[in-house]
């Protein structure tokens, strides 16, 4: 299973701040698709984390990782 | 020692950031305290929520320090971001840079907000009197149209 983190607008669109996808390996596109087909989200702009390092539309993600959605940022 | 890098739900204290980083080498320290403003464009800000990813900001407060590394090896640096709800007036985020001497203080610690502003993964809520946002796409930041920010590509 994959776990998927959501933050800020993100967090509140979908109303969990953490999904689990059953799934052993998807790449961040396909958990992106997974997201825009279940919730009202746009992610094509949105920053991915795997395992707390940034990532690629293209990395790929396995059971027992943790990507999270990082909308533009706004801290400092 | 308390850790360098933190993200904290409490009011902070500036000194005890500052303190961090006192050195026996240092000649300068800087500190620069981020507080919650009114006013922004002409709109009024009742109240300000701060959202992390703890366990990312704090890898990426130690990136932060790393490129410091690179171009300033001997400044030291110390950050600590709040979290939660913010009136005005409140401290957000407080850097300290300790070097040998002031000029160096001076960019690095100019060189980690800028880098904040980039990296870290920590985002603002906007309360006003009539609404509330969270906050994006501000001037100041580098807008990411996809995928990760140019730095760690050069990795």
């Amino acid at each position: 299973m994959i776990n998927v983190l959501l933050f800020a607008h993100l967090r509140e669109t979908v109303g969990e701040e953490k999904l689990v996808i059953e799934a052993e390996k998807m790449s961040v596109s396909d958990v992106k698709a997974w997201l825009e087909a279940r919730y009202q989200l746009e992610l094509s702009t949105v920053m991915s984390a795997v395992n707390e390092e940034f990532a690629m539309d293209h990395t790929i993600v396995q059971s027992g990782d943790v990507i999270a959605f990082i909308p533009p940022i706004s801290g400092g | 020692m308390t850790a360098r890098f933190e993200i904290s739900s409490e009011p902070l204290v500036v000194d005890d950031v500052t303190q961090k980083v006192v050195s026996r080498n240092a000649g300068a320290i800087t500190v620069f305290i981020g507080t919650v403003r009114e006013l922004t464009k002409g709109k009024k800000t009742v109240s300000l929520e701060y959202e992390a990813y703890p366990a990312m900001a704090i890898k990426m407060f130690e990136q932060i320090e790393r490129e410091m590394h690179e171009k300033w090896p001997e400044a030291q640096l110390a950050i600590t971001h709040r979290v939660g709800k913010l009136d005005i007036t409140d401290i957000a985020v407080v850097i300290a840079v300790s070097s040998p001497h002031r000029k160096i203080a001076y960019e690095a610690n100019e060189f980690a907000i800028d880098r904040i502003k980039q990296i870290v993964p920590i985002w603002k809520k906007e309360h006003w009197e009539d609404g509330t946002e969270w906050i994006g796409d501000q001037l100041e930041n580098v807008p990411y149209r996809a995928g990760a920010p140019k730095e760690e590509l050069d990795d």
